[in-house]
């Protein structure tokens, strides 16, 4: 039974419509191949069995909810990835819009002492 | 106050850029009209931002060098009187040493204080991906769905109040409330700081 998953990786939040019994890898952005699952130049090792979601999940090292119920699911950004990011001291780049619908990246300021400020109007 | 440093310190080299976190870009933009902004005045209706910079209350405030490097982590404190009563934070040490940064005239973070934002853990990042799905089913209309979610994620990371209180707008409660107050003074109660100022810079007498 397919579900809409949520991509936690994408800023816009993609969904794609999937089988977490017997995921389409392609949907992910992944391939699977003897090395591995393998996207570009990075192969992750899995073992040779079937992989349903929750195993891509865990090869990945990325949290994933899914809630069946509901017919939906969600997978996380992975710990390590944003832990590593944020310990290198190099402040992650974003993309993020303006009231006009402008898109402004953080490094377009490379060169400029910069304030990050999150609030909220709530 | 933001607009008026940003103004201030735009020719000494510092850009200031705000970003809210907001259902939708709707809600903000009273907040950044009123405030003539000039600077980049974004919105994240996804609270990106405050995955990717592990946040976990608002105002969260980081500093950024010419080279793209963090310099001051994720800090929490104001740079107007508006909340003073309540919080107890005052804006005068954050604004001079804001100024003495951008000027030059002193570093951005104490000595012995770390530079790198903390980094969050396996309960954090699966409790993000709680609310992930909550936020998307509930912006679908189906708040029944949603709920589970909410609570799951505020059980794995209680100190997480962009996901506590965030998630209120969505859950028919006032973030600004007595549900939040409520839950301000449970989290209190059980010995916790509701924010987490950085050292140098923290208020004397914090009532927040």
């Amino acid at each position: 039974m397919a579900i809409t998953l949520i991509d936690g990786e994408t800023a816009e939040r993609r969904t794609v419509t999937i089988d977490p019994a017997s995921p389409d890898l392609a949907l992910l952005g992944w391939e699977r191949k003897p090395e591995g699952l393998c996207r570009d130049d990075v192969c992750i090792r899995v073992g040779d069995g079937p992989l349903d979601l929750a195993g891509v999940a865990a090869a990945l090292q990325r949290p994933l909810v899914v809630d069946a119920a509901a017919g939906v699911g969600a997978l996380g950004a992975s710990t390590r990835e944003r832990g590593s990011a944020l310990q290198s001291g190099q402040a992650p780049d974003f993309v993020l819009k303006d009231l006009a619908g402008r898109e402004w990246t953080l490094s377009q300021f490379r060169g400029r002492k910069v304030v990050l400020y999150a609030y909220a109007s709530w | 106050m933001w607009q008026t440093l940003h103004t201030e310190l735009e020719s000494l080299g510092l850009t200031v850029i705000t970003v809210a976190f907001d259902k939708s870009p709707d809600d903000a933009r009273p907040w950044i009209e009123a405030a003539g902004a000039t600077h980049p005045s974004l919105i994240d209706t996804e609270y990106v931002l405050a995955d990717v910079y592990n946040m976990v209350n608002v105002p969260t405030v980081l500093w950024i060098d010419e080279q793209g490097r963090i310099v001051r982590p994720n800090d929490a404190f104001f740079v107007s009187d508006t909340y003073t009563a309540v919080t107890g934070f005052t804006p005068d040490k954050p604004i001079a040493a804001l100024r003495a940064w951008v000027r030059g005239d002193a570093p951005a973070l104490a000595d012995g204080i770390d530079a790198r934002p903390p980094a969050p853990t396996d309960d954090h990042q699966l409790a993000r991906t709680h609310f992930l799905l909550g936020w998307w089913l509930a912006r679908q209309g189906r708040a029944g769905d949603a709920e589970p979610h909410f609570v799951r994620a505020g059980e794995l990371a209680p100190h997480d109040f962009t996901i506590r209180r965030g998630s209120m707008l969505v859950r028919g409660k006032d973030p600004a409330g007595p549900e939040f107050f409520a839950m301000v003074g449970d989290w209190r109660g059980a010995g916790h700081e509701y924010y987490v100022p950085l050292p140098d810079l923290a208020p004397e007498h914090p009532a927040l």
